[in-house]
């Protein structure tokens, strides 16, 4: 068991003063979000000059979920925690004030603002808005599935994997977020069996690891139908696609890394969404709503990576930071920067 | 030993230190053993209580501090409880060494303690103090789970708004006895009064209606 300290300044202590929104105040550009796509937007936008905050349900967003980043340009290894760690810095180094635990409930869209309001009833105004709102795990929807979770069913490889040392554990899924949970897997458990409707989605070097683990099994083209089990689980029900064949697998657990779907929320009210619920953006991430952009995982643009999120959140800061130019002079002035006394905030 | 803390995160815990209110004392369990972790566990308590004046550390034994250890309903070691200026337990305990994420919910609640407040909503507040039963709170974490020291956050907040609660972080792997025994696959998971289970770093209101049951 390591104890290295992961230490999260902001995590309800906070070194940084500025971290509180005014409810009096006009934001220039509010980000809901703090994930690779919504802290890049505050970047971008508070170095245009403009009154920048960021609110966001969880600092850092899914990157904290992800062991190691190997294929973000410039970064050779990192952990998503690492990583995160280091865009909040460079967000935080431009004194942005970041909310955490700040749930959007409801949004008003307005001609001249709009208006946001948090799940602690606290109403904010801003010209734009940045939707970085990410997505959560997909769950399999079959029989056994929620009856088990926290029973052998998981969702975060990083945090349970200490959980099933010496147990045999399912992974299921074929992308490489599954195929890094079936390896982190590999270290503490007894095997490891990735099961897969289809064929690998992941990438090639990836998968070449896994295929090379001595623990590692993989069940291609096979469906799970049902997870197993008494008080806890037990196994799996699946179907081979190949010759039709149902058969049980015995296991300890199941890491289920199938994909995401988007975090949408209230703003779904509002802006055009697909059939995934996915927010339709345009190539400058505008949404139907003028004054509100979207940015990441939440939108449909295809590929959810860190470095597109980061990218596409890049784009949004400069479209809003446009778009406000373009406002009438009166309600185009840039923001003044935030002066606050020190606050402690503990998240609830 | 290693020491746990680098030079820079000394420097930056004095600061965040220096929001202490009051003084608040930080007493350590361990048992001589078999007592996994416990020696790092001493080490680190060390170093905290090192970083400011108004941190005091009293280290005890489990078998030879018996009386002191029932009297904080402690049956674990490591096991840490928080007293409060007075010395008195206010309900806020970590069995296992809180370290890893776990830092993230152990430097708050020495804040809390220590009578720095935090806002939370009327409507909350006052579903908190109309709690009039005993309430214990499990949360179980590992020290790799980025969402966990949340959820022991608001664990031991409702341990300070409500003397009828007490919230205690559980290590799931140095107490694997315990941790199987409520079946503890996924973290964190919550349990009250060892009846009532809820998985994920919840909302305070998932715990009240969880309480509320009782």
């Amino acid at each position: 068991m390591k104890f290295d300290l992961q230490m999260d300044f902001g995590s309800g202590f906070s070194l940084s003063p500025k971290d509180s929104l005014e409810e009096e105040a006009l934001y220039d550009v509010l980000v809901a979000g703090s994930g690779p796509a919504g802290l890049n937007a505050a970047l971008y936008a508070r170095r245009k000059g403009l009154r920048v905050a960021i609110l966001a349900k969880k600092k850092g967003g899914q990157l904290l979920d992800t062991s190691v980043v190997e294929n973000y340009l410039g970064i050779q290894g990192l952990s998503g925690e690492q990583l995160a760690g280091q865009f909040l810095e460079h967000v935080r180094s431009l004194e942005v004030p970041l909310v955490e635990d700040a749930e959007i409930t409801s949004v008003v869209p307005g001609n001249s603002f709009h208006l946001v309001t948090t799940a602690t009833g606290k109403t904010f105004r801003t010209r734009t808005l940045v939707v970085a709102t990410g997505s959560k795990p997909r769950t399999l929807d079959i029989p056994g599935e929620a009856a088990y979770a926290g029973k052998g069913v998981a969702y975060c490889a990083i945090c349970d994997a200490p959980l099933f040392r010496d147990k045999d554990v399912f992974v299921a899924g074929g992308g490489n977020s599954a195929v890094e949970a079936a390896l982190d897997l590999a270290k503490v458990a007894r095997s490891v069996t990735l099961v897969h409707r289809s064929r690998f989605r992941a990438d090639q070097i990836l998968v070449d690891r896994l295929l090379a683990h001595p623990k590692v099994d993989v069940h291609l083209q096979t469906r799970i139908l049902e997870i197993l089990g008494e008080r806890a689980m037990t196994g799996l029900l699946v179907q081979d696609l190949g010759t039709g064949e149902p058969r049980v697998l015995a296991g300890d657990g199941i890491f289920i890394e199938i994909g995401h779907i988007p975090l949408a929320g209230p703003f779904a009210e509002h802006v055009d969404t697909n059939v995934h619920g996915e927010i339709l953006v345009n190539a400058k991430n505008e949404t139907s709503i003028p004054g509100i952009f979207a940015a990441g995982d939440v939108t449909q643009v295809p590929y959810k990576q860190i470095v597109i999120a980061a990218g596409e959140g890049a784009k949004a800061a400069l479209a809003a930071s446009e778009y406000i130019q373009l406002l009438p002079p009166d309600q185009g002035t840039l923001g003044e920067t935030d002066s606050q006394a020190p606050q402690f905030n503990l998240s609830l | 030993m290693n020491k746990m803390f680098t030079p820079e995160l000394e420097e930056q815990l004095r600061q965040v230190f220096e929001g202490l209110v009051d003084d608040v004392t930080i007493a350590l369990f361990t048992d001589g053993e078999a007592c996994y972790s416990c020696p790092e566990t001493v080490g680190y308590m060390r170093e905290v209580a090192a970083l400011s004046d108004k941190i005091h550390l009293k280290e005890y034994d489990l078998q030879r501090d018996a009386a002191t250890a029932a009297g904080f309903k402690v049956d674990l070691a490591p096991s840490i409880v928080l007293l409060d200026a007075k010395g008195d337990y206010q309900g806020v305990k970590f069995n296992g060494i809180p370290a890893g994420h776990e830092i993230n919910s152990f430097i708050p609640a020495l804040l809390e303690v220590s009578g720095q407040a935090s806002e939370v909503p009327e409507d909350l507040a006052a579903r908190v103090d109309a709690i009039d039963k005993p309430v214990n709170i499990k949360v179980f974490v590992t020290l790799s789970c980025p969402h966990c020291p949340g959820a022991v956050q608001k664990a031991h907040k409702l341990a300070l708004m409500n003397p009828h609660v007490e919230a205690e972080m559980v290590e799931a792997q140095t107490f694997q006895e315990l941790s199987s025994k409520f079946n503890v696959s996924g973290v964190p998971k919550i349990v009250i009064n060892d009846t009532y289970e809820l998985v994920g770093n919840q909302p305070i209101q998932a715990f009240l209606d969880e309480m509320e049951r009782i």
